[in-house]
């Protein structure tokens, strides 16, 4: 567009029906007005400007957009952002420490090289510290780590490294 | 710095941002007011194009534009071919938007531009397009046929290109083989898969007159040459970033998919930012996909089992446009002699095109199907001679001495030679025999068989030629307020490092930390000589350039130090981000000599004040800077290989079939190495194990499916099998290092390595355990619990 020609003139949103959401982001209250049919990932990156959640296939199968909803791992390219209403969302920049400092499975994942372009890693690192944080008892053998990473895919490393990096974070944290 | 950073385990750079969330992909990029893209795409194979009506689409509520290729100017043209060849006529490439016809299921046939992706896709599903499908055929033989329907009237039996390639004197050779073994063999598509789907996004800002466009390429400087040519604006108002991007494996380095002209386009239509964010069954029936080859390979040998000549036939499909022109055919058919001394080759290729997405490179690039060919051959050979598979490689691997090996008539796919310079191939090779236990492995086989398991055990070799023309740059530069060292090359990466491994060779020569050297690559405005990231070349081409311009900002360091510090230029030593004279603790920083270097007027801070003009030690006589001399310590060089460096390793598995439920089981997955001089050996078997994954999944699980109409019916991750933690082996890993004599640094490039022999592995091991049953051969990957299956109906 030349600078002398006038702007033509856009739309600026949808005719989506609209509804109010109120839920907790990473321990802050968070209220908005969402389209119905906006998904959470879509609503952590582009509404609350949280884009460390990343989208791989948007059909539940890559894991890539995992969050924690009420303290257990789920994908948030299959919830939509009405149904995380009342809900307490934790997403990969609650990990690390407010001063940057890198959470002990951050850390391990950095020790072991346990990601190359890091798109797939803040799906992982959600989905592994949900079994890690929770009660249930872990099986820690190299098939049981596996299993836990089986709901995420990763394209580059070959997974090895990413599960050294969890045995090395599961000893660190239950050191502490 | 006491120790060389330079084969050190060193953490990456990158990996705090990543980790925390804070990378920064192509839709993290914050565009006030961005539109969105979505596009209509064919749902027929092949199909004329009567009309499209798009009033419904304009005007539902939200749009911004519909596009078809009626309104997109001076795009509606047939792309680049980017790398022309003569064995092509008029090679066929795609339009951004297609005009008339359609090629294959999911080609771009018009683009909405909305406010939100949510409302493009409405409106894309409203527009109108009245096709008239025509005839198809998918299978690569079938199409090469007299009846076979075209998928381009110009060219007959849908040949693309044909091209024969002879190394040495084939035919008299083959007159005196005594033993010839002749195997068909066959690999599947496939596609690259990234995590992160392609992204384009773009801004043009009128008051400046500058276009800026972020696009998850592998190639931001040919993307932005390209832009500039065909919106015909300056190349300075061009700016292309690759931000970080997740993942290529060759899948972004083709320019240009048409979101990548559009979305430029739309933006400065529209005067708002535009996004294009890819989603996954966008990137399947959207974006490049290789591998579909069929070989008859031919190994002419004497009874001794040394093979003499080597003939090679193969199809090659390349989808519905070539815009890649025959690379990867090219490099298939320049690897097929493998790591075997055989002097005498006759290859030949004819690249098929089907109404299906188009082929360009994937991780591999034609390597894994040569490797497939050679070492299914080489197999077979050594069954018909009744020789050990071990055996039958020890009397053809190229001998250390025999270095460095030219095959003759053969030219690589960037047109120079094809010329294995180093190796140890035979003590790999033995490597691999110890680790395994091999001499013993025939008893455990005999032993699980008695207990109703079916072991067997699968091998193969390869050769990787990486590090490939025409050249790279480095820019480094000493920043003279923190004293950081800034390095800039003109390729990208996705993931593989490049941050931390360039770092690392700049380190040892400036004598600085690894983590106070910035890379920033992947900009235009920062670095705009250079080509792309392909073929395993980041660290063999950037890395010796980066490495040439260290070595002049080293002497440049050395000789303004020795004149601060009063000393013989001998006597400096770069550590701890100083100079210092050696055994006293007279040093001097690497800011402060960067800052004293660059003459100044202004004392903007304290150090400043030593380069000022009445400061003492910037009194001389005759102008500040001397002529020829340059302010600051910086440097910039590049590195053009003569040839492509050669790596290569051997892997090896002890598998278990389960006949009954026809499964293969990876019991132990061992590959042996060598890519030359590790920068970073956790980087390298990083490289090497994500290879081998996706290898994994070449053999055994991930097939493109056509139906016999065109569709792509497992365009989603349910349905095409990419392995999870669950399916990939422990792999156990074995280095060598044996130099490259070709550059300075000795390294060879590793990207592609890990991929390569995973099928040929595969199947050799399947065979070896299914071998009581007479299942007799595998010469397809990905080898499937049904071809298992058949193979064993049929015994």
């Amino acid at each position: 567009m030349n600078r002398g020609t006038i702007r033509p003139r856009l739309p600026a949103t949808s005719i989506d029906p609209k509804a109010a959401v109120a839920l907790t982001v990473n321990g802050e209250k968070v209220s908005a007005e969402v389209s119905v049919r906006m998904l959470l990932s879509d609503f952590l990156r582009h509404e609350l400007g949280l884009t460390g959640t990343h989208v791989g296939c948007e059909h539940g199968v890559c894991g890539a957009c995992t969050v924690m909803i009420d303290g257990v791992s789920a994908r948030s390219c299959l919830t939509f952002a009405v149904q995380a209403s009342g809900a307490e969302v934790r997403t990969i920049e609650s990990v690390a420490a407010e001063d940057g400092g890198l959470h002990p499975l951050q850390e391990a994942f950095r020790d072991c090289h346990a990601l190359q372009c890091g798109y797939c890693t803040p799906g992982m690192i959600m989905n592994i510290l949900s079994n890690l944080e929770s009660d249930r008892p872990m099986d820690l053998s190299e098939e049981g780590i596996r299993d836990m990473l089986s709901g995420n895919l990763c394209r580059c490393t070959g997974y090895q490294n990413i599960v050294a990096a969890v045995r090395q974070a599961a000893d660190a944290m239950a050191a502490r | 710095m006491s120790t060389r950073a330079f084969g050190a385990r060193v953490q990456r750079n990158i990996d705090p941002q990543l980790l925390r969330g804070e990378g920064s992909f192509v839709d993290d990029i914050p565009l006030a007011g961005a539109l969105h893209v979505a596009f209509v795409r064919s749902p027929f194979a092949r199909a004329r194009i009567n009309a499209i009506d798009i009033s419904a689409a304009a005007a539902h509520p939200g749009v911004a534009a519909v596009y078809t290729c009626d309104t997109i100017g001076e795009l509606d043209r047939e792309m680049p071919l980017l790398i022309p060849h003569p064995s092509m006529k008029d090679a066929r490439t795609q339009r951004p938007l297609a005009r008339g016809d359609a090629y294959y299921v999911g080609q771009t046939v018009a683009m909405v531009v909305a406010v939100d992706r949510y409302t493009a896709e409405d409106a894309a599903a409203l527009v109108d397009v009245d096709y008239d499908p025509l005839d198809v055929e998918i299978e690569l033989e079938k199409a090469i046929l007299d009846e076979a329907p075209l998928v381009h009237e110009t060219h007959p039996n849908n040949v693309a290109a044909h091209f024969v390639q002879v190394s040495g004197h084939p035919d008299k050779a083959i007159a005196g083989a005594e033993h010839v073994t002749r195997v068909k063999v066959r690999v599947d598509r496939s596609t690259a898969a990234p995590m992160e789907c392609r992204a384009v996004a773009a801004t043009f800002d009128r008051v400046t007159g500058e276009l800026t466009v972020w696009d998850g390429t592998q190639a931001p400087i040919s993307v932005r040459g390209g832009l500039a040519s065909i919106l015909k604006l300056d190349e300075d108002k061009v700016r292309v970033i690759a931000p970080h991007v997740g993942g290529g494996f060759g899948q972004k380095v083709l320019l240009f998919y048409p979101d990548e002209l559009l979305v430029p386009y739309a933006a400065m239509q529209l005067g708002r930012p535009v996004k294009y964010i890819e989603d996954r069954r966008e990137n399947f029936v959207g974006s490049s996909q290789e591998r579909t080859q069929i070989h008859t390979i031919e190994l002419y040998a004497k009874k001794t089992g040394e093979v003499v000549a080597l003939r090679d036939s193969f199809l090659h499909d390349t989808g519905a446009f070539i815009p890649y022109g025959i690379a990867i055919a090219q490099v298939a058919s320049t690897s097929i002699a493998g790591p075997y001394r055989i002097p005498n080759i006759w290859v030949e290729f004819t690249a098929v095109y089907t109404p299906t997405v188009p082929i360009t490179p994937y991780r591999g690039c034609g390597r894994p199907q040569a490797c497939f060919a050679i070492e299914r051959a080489m197999d077979q050979l050594a069954d018909e001679l009744g020789l050990d598979r071990f055996e039958i490689r020890r009397r053809n691997l190229i001998a250390d001495a025999e270095f460095p090996v030219l095959r003759d008539g053969l030219l690589f796919a960037d047109g120079l030679a094809v010329s294995l310079d180093s190796g140890q191939y035979g003590k790999a090779l033995e490597m691999l025999a110890e680790r395994l236990d091999v001499d013993n492995f025939a008893a455990e086989q005999e032993k699980a068989r008695r207990e109703g398991k079916h072991l067997g055990l699968g091998m193969a070799f390869y050769v990787e030629g990486t590090g490939l023309g025409p050249y790279e740059g480095g820019h480094i530069k000493i920043h003279p307020i923190t004293g950081k060292v800034y390095v800039n090359t003109g390729l990208t990466s996705q993931g593989q490092g490049h941050d931390t491994v360039f770092a690392q060779i700049v380190a040892d020569q400036l004598g600085v930390k690894v983590e106070d050297v910035i890379l920033v690559e992947g900009d235009t405005k920062a670095f705009d000589w250079g080509v792309a990231t392909f073929a395993s070349r980041a660290a063999v081409v950037s890395g010796n350039a980066i490495h040439k311009s260290a070595l002049i900002v080293r002497q440049k360091t050395l000789t303004a130090a020795a004149n601060m510090l009063e000393a013989d230029i001998g006597d400096i030593e770069l550590r701890d981000g100083a100079a210092w004279v050696k055994g006293t603790d007279r040093a001097v920083p690497l800011a402060a000599i960067a800052t004293a270097t660059n003459p100044l007027r202004y004392a903007f801070n304290e150090a400043a004040k030593a380069a000022t003009q009445f400061a003492p030690a910037s009194r001389h006589d005759g102008p500040a800077l001397a002529e020829g001399q340059h302010p600051g310590l910086e440097a910039t060089d590049y590195y053009s290989p003569a040839c492509a460096t050669w790596a290569y390793g051997v892997h090896g598995a002890i598998l278990e079939v389960d006949p009954e439920l026809c499964s293969v089981k990876v019991k132990r997955y061992v590959c042996i190495h060598d890519c030359g001089n590790m920068i970073n050996p956790m980087i390298v078997e990083g490289q090497v194990m994500g290879g081998i994954a996706q290898g994994i999944g070449g053999a055994m699980y991930e097939r493109i499916e056509f139906d016999s109409d065109g569709n792509l019916v497992n365009a989603n991750f349910v349905d095409f099998l990419v392995p999870y933690a669950t399916e990939v082996p422990q792999v156990e890993i074995l280095h060598l290092e044996t130099p490259s004599p070709l550059n300075p640094l000795g390294v060879k490039g590793v990207g592609e390595a890990g991929c390569i022999p995973v099928g040929a592995v595969i199947a050799s091991g399947v065979e070896d355990a299914l071998r009581p049953f007479g299942a007799g051969r595998f010469h397809q990957v990905p080898l499937t619990p049904s071809m298992i299956h058949a193979a064993l109906a049929a015994a």
